[in-house]
This record gives C-alpha cells, sequence and structure tokens, in this order.
C-alpha cells in the first residue's frame, strides 16, 4: 500500500493539475463530448485525494484493503479517466479512446470498464448509499479502509442523498468522507436558484456529520481538509467551492461547456493558457 | 411465510457470517433472535429504501450476501433504479425479498398492493425472480438465493398461508415441481396461489377432468423444458397469480408462448385486472374482485373446456401471427 501521508510537492500537484486538464480538454474535443465544465471543476479534487491521500496500489486495484473512491458525478469521468491513467492504472495512450466503440472507456462509466474505477455512475444520488455500504462492510469485517464519494452540487437534490446522510453517524464512526464538487452550476442553471442548496455545509452538519468548506482549487487547502477528515471519527463532508470550468479563461463559469466540445483552435488557446507547451 | 423466512435467515446467518440482513422498519421482534446471532449484521434501515438497496449494493461488493426485506411495493418499485443500476448492472449478490406480496395486505390499500413487482423486475437483466408458495418453498427458495451469485428477487405473503410441502422441497432455478401429474388442463400456479390452484383441479375433479397443477417457485428463468412439454400435452394451460396479468408470470408465459412456432395449447390467465382497488376489504375479498377465487377459476375454465373440441390441435402459426390473433 502506497500512502503519501500530504508529504507532497504542491509545486508537482500543480502540475499534474494542469496537465489533466490538458488531457480533459483534448478527450472531449476527440470525442466530441459533453460536461467538460464539471471535469474540470473536480479535477483538483481528484489531484489532492489521488496523489495526497488514497492507499492504493494501482498494481492492486481489487486489493481488498484498498480505499474506494466513487465519483458519483459519473458525467465528469473524463477527469476520473485521465486521473487513473496519470496514477498508474493503466496507459495513458488509452485516453486517446475515449468514447471509442467497443473500447474501455465509455462516456459515463460502466461496471470495472478499467481498473481502478470502482462503480458505474452517471445517475445521480447513488455513490453515496453505495459507498456507505462500502464503509459498512469495512466497519463489519474489521478493515481500516477508508470511502470517498465525489458528488456534485446539483445532485444534492437527490433525496438519496439525504437518506444516506442520515444512516451514516448512526452506524459508522469514521472511515467515510463526502466531497462535494460545488460549482454552483446544474445542467440548465445556478444550483441555487433551481433548488435551495444553500447553506450546504451547515445541513451536513445538521445531519451529524462533521464538515467543512474550502477552495475546491486550492491543494493546499484540500489536503488540509482531507487530512482532517481522515482523523475525524464522525462521517465527514468536505464542500468544495469550484468553478466550473477553472484552468480556461473562456470556459470559466460559463454553462454552456456543460454541453459543448471544443474546436481544435480552442484546445490550442487553453494549452497556452494552461501552460502546455 | 415471513415466519418461515425469519427463521430460515437466522439459521443461514449462523453458518455464514457473508449474510448481513437489512430491513425497512418492519417486523416487529420478527428479528429478535437474528439480533442476537449476528448482532453487527443487522441493520434496520429505517424508512428509506433508495438507501437500503444502494448499502446493500456496496456490502456485496465487498464479499457479503445481503438481503434486503420490507413490504413489497417498498423494496421494489420504490428502489427500482437503486435495483437496476447499483444491484443488476453491477451483478450484485443481493436478495431482495418483498414480504406481503401481491394483495396480502389488501386491507391497507393499493399503496400496499403489489401486482406489478413480478413484471418490472423481471425485465431487469440479470435478475432471478422467485414466488414461493408457502412456507416449505421459502425456505427452499431462501437458500437457493443465497447460491446465486447474482441479484435475486423473491415475494412471498404474510403469515398463516396454508403449507402445502410436508417438507422443505429440494429444488433449482428455472425449474417448476409438479404437484400434481394430469392432462388435458393444467394450472401454473405462481406463488401463494398454489392451494386455490389445488383447490380448482379438485374442482374441476368433480366434473371429470383430471387436471395437472404444477408450482412455479421461479418466475424468471421460465422452467421452458416443463411449459414446452405442457403445452403440447394439454390444451388448455392456466396461469394464477396475485398479480396483474399483464407482464408477471402469466404474460411472461404467454411472450414465451408467442415464440413458438407450433405453441400448443391455448394459455388462459388469471391474475389481477389493469385497474387499482379502490374500496375497502381483506385479501379474500380482493380476489373475489379480480377472480380469483376457486370458483371463478373453475366455472371460466369449465366453460372453455366444455367449448373446445375433444383432440384439438391448433393449426402451426408464425408467432407475429398468433401475437396479433391474441390481441
Amino acid at each position: 500500500m502506497i500512502n503519501h501521508d500530504f508529504r507532497v510537492d504542491l509545486g508537482q500537484l500543480d502540475r499534474l493539475s494542469r496537465k489533466l486538464r490538458y488531457n480533459i480538454i483534448k478527450m472531449s474535443h476527440r470525442a466530441e463530448t459533453a460536461h467538460l465544465g464539471g471535469a474540470l471543476s473536480v479535477v483538483d479534487i481528484l489531484v489532492a485525494v489521488y496523489w495526497g491521500c488514497l492507499r492504493i496500489d494501482p498494481a492492486k486495484p481489487q486489493d481488498q484493503d484498498r480505499d474506494r473512491l466513487i465519483l458519483s458525478k459519473g458525467h465528469a469521468v473524463s477527469a476520473l479517466y485521465a486521473t487513473l491513467a496519470e496514477r498508474g492504472f493503466f496507459p495513458c495512450a488509452e485516453l486517446e479512446h475515449y468514447n471509442e466503440e467497443r473500447r474501455h472507456l465509455p462516456e459515463q462509466p460502466s461496471p470495472g470498464c478499467i481498473p481502478g474505477v470502482e462503480w458505474a455512475t452517471g445517475s445521480l444520488g447513488h455513490g453515496l448509499p453505495v459507498g456507505l455500504g462500502m464503509a459498512l462492510a469495512a466497519k463489519i469485517s474489521g478493515k481500516s479502509y477508508r470511502v470517498f464519494v465525489v458528488m456534485s452540487d446539483g445532485e444534492c437534490q437527490e433525496g438519496s442523498v439525504w437518506e444516506a446522510a442520515m444512516f451514516a453517524p448512526q452506524h459508522l464512526g469514521g472511515g467515510l468522507v463526502v466531497i462535494v464538487d460545488y460549482n454552483r452550476w446544474q445542467a440548465t442553471g445556478r444550483s441555487n436558484q433551481i433548488m435551495g442548496l444553500s447553506p450546504l455545509a451547515a445541513k451536513w452538519t445538521a445531519f451529524g456529520w462533521d464538515s467543512v468548506e474550502v477552495d475546491g482549487h486550492n491543494l493546499q487547502a484540500l489536503s488540509e481538509a482531507l487530512a482532517q477528515a481522515c482523523r475525524s471519527s464522525k462521517p465527514f463532508a468536505i464542500i468544495a467551492h469550484t468553478i466550473k470550468g477553472r484552468g480556461v479563461s473562456f470556459m470559466e463559469d460559463d454553462n454552456n461547456w456543460h454541453y459543448r466540445s471544443p474546436s481544435a483552435d480552442e484546445v490550442r488557446a487553453a494549452a497556452s493558457e494552461l501552460g502546455i507547451s | 411465510m415471513r415466519n418461515a423466512f425469519a427463521q430460515e435467515i437466522t439459521a443461514l446467518a449462523e453458518a455464514d457470517p457473508r449474510l448481513v440482513l437489512l430491513m425497512g422498519d418492519i417486523g416487529n421482534r420478527l428479528f429478535d433472535r437474528f439480533k442476537v446471532v449476528a448482532s453487527n449484521r443487522f441493520f434496520n434501515c429505517g424508512v428509506a429504501e433508495q438507501n437500503m438497496i444502494g448499502m446493500a449494493a456496496g456490502l456485496a461488493s465487498c464479499g457479503f450476501r445481503p438481503i434486503c426485506y420490507t413490504i413489497t411495493p417498498f423494496v421494489t418499485t420504490r428502489c427500482l433504479e437503486q435495483i437496476r443500476v447499483d444491484v443488476c448492472y453491477h451483478r450484485m449478490p443481493v436478495t431482495i425479498v418483498g414480504t406481503g406480496a401481491g394483495l396480502s395486505y389488501a386491507s391497507l390499500g393499493a399503496t400496499h398492493h403489489s401486482c406489478e413487482d413480478l413484471a418490472m423486475l423481471r425485465v431487469l437483466p440479470e435478475m432471478t425472480v422467485l414466488a414461493p408458495a408457502d412456507s416449505m418453498e421459502v425456505r427452499a427458495c431462501l437458500r437457493l438465493a443465497l447460491r446465486q451469485g447474482g441479484p435475486v428477487y423473491m415475494r412471498i405473503g404474510k403469515k398463516g398461508e396454508p403449507v402445502i410441502h410436508a417438507e422443505v422441497p429440494e429444488i433449482e432455478v428455472g425449474k417448476c415441481i409438479v404437484m400434481r401429474p394430469g392432462e388435458r388442463i393444467a394450472l401454473l400456479s405462481a406463488g401463494n396461489m398454489l392451494p386455490t390452484a389445488l383447490a380448482v383441479a379438485e374442482s374441476l375433479g368433480s366434473s371429470g377432468f383430471r387436471p395437472e397443477v404444477a408450482s412455479f417457485p421461479t418466475i424468471k428463468p421460465l422452467d421452458t423444458s416443463y411449459l414446452s412439454d405442457v403445452f403440447r400435452r394439454c390444451s388448455i394451460v392456466a396461469t394464477i397469480e396475485e398479480h396483474s396479468v399483464l407482464g408477471g408470470f402469466g404474460g411472461s408465459i404467454a411472450e414465451w408462448r408467442c415464440d413458438q412456432t407450433n405453441p400448443g395449447a391455448r394459455l388462459v390467465r388469471f391474475g389481477t385486472g389493469d385497474e387499482f382497488l379502490h374500496v375497502a376489504g381483506e385479501q379474500e375479498f380482493a380476489r373475489s374482485h379480480f377472480g380469483l377465487t376457486t370458483g371463478i377459476i373453475a366455472q371460466e375454465l369449465l366453460r372453455h373446456l366444455e367449448g373446445e373440441r375433444p383432440a384439438l390441435k391448433p393449426e402451426p402459426v408464425s408467432a407475429l401471427a398468433h401475437f396479433s390473433e391474441q390481441g
């Protein structure tokens, strides 16, 4: 098991984030797929977890004692694929076949489509109950692995999220961490204007969880929040404030990037902004 | 049936440390013994069925064998998407048990009736669907379910149903149990309608017929080898179920029959209709409303039997033509 214990170089993580963003943008361009904005908003969260926190060994993706991460916002799976490839679960060359027929990286993940994908998501509100079941399994069997569930803010409108939120503190100590990628947009509008999510951190606290709010693009803050979450004796929610389309000026906070894919010129412009030569 | 379920699941949990019981706040004192023998593997999941199914899938992915138990509509249609995505799509070995299926809880109103569950769950890929007829078949089906490597749905009744089998029958997935052999007419029963099917056979016996009766604890996969045989041997095959005639046991046999080059016997389906029951009444009242009584079924079958030629040999028709004819 590899445990980085947050002794990671923040400069290195920043370079990783830029590289992953560029790969994700290229994937969206090549495959002409949507949901780019929400993939870019979750990148720093995935970097902080995969390089700073998860006890995993890419050579043993089915290890029973591994930490688990469920990307419950399955529409952003291009970010997870890019992360897993960079983290060594499969060759980065496979990313070039994203969403190609008969290949292993569907536009939203299927069960076991590629090593490292823990759950098939895409329908919102499924990841937390499933992750809770995994955490419960750890408790029953006396194992010490942790479960991380990354959700979108729009996803928090699903009732199943709050069923799980209400169940968890009754039956678990620590070992279950929710990270909400709070980019303030959902498919057709501002999430708080469509349904009142705010105050989101207070909602989790009211359900018996510990929670913190962080800048979801500050890798230092994310790493500290994750460290706090892993020490907690309660289920823990990290509300990560993010920007949809983060990293590329003409994509940031523009919800059209929930739907459109970038042209070749836009990919070049993004590369320049991300400092990719 | 639910007492048999509780006893059997407790015995199985004692023997198998992978077994975890998740229930949705039902069965007052029913699981007291389970809580003693496997206290850390019993969870009252409250009134939150979507979470219960999702957690079961998560537990199953880590090597456990969860059983989810509550009143049928709440553990089936209420959380159908979790069953479809988290259990079936992922091929998780989760057993879902609906209690009070069909019209068992008739007096509680149509919110508690379950006459659509077989239709909705049998269409899910990977799902095995079981409908035991009595407490003995409940025990047999539960043992079978936990030997399966994938998703299982089992619908059971309430308490106090007649016990038909003298002992726990040996069953296997996809095989029916012929309760009494016969000729010319066969009565195929799903779940708790078996006592009625046997009573109908007695009634028709007094009119000189010798009906065959089979119990189908497995709705999916169907026992197609038996069906091929019985549809060839008989001129009328009747299905009896406490479920809608649309999409359930009879519906699935109608689909199967439609695909046969030479379907043989005529199929007559007895079940609930395409309507909700809006007035008060116990299970027997609800059954009579839908024509699911010994008298009504026997009378209807006699009408068919008397109307047919003694040695009916249907002309071979294409599956499509036959489907149109049936309308």
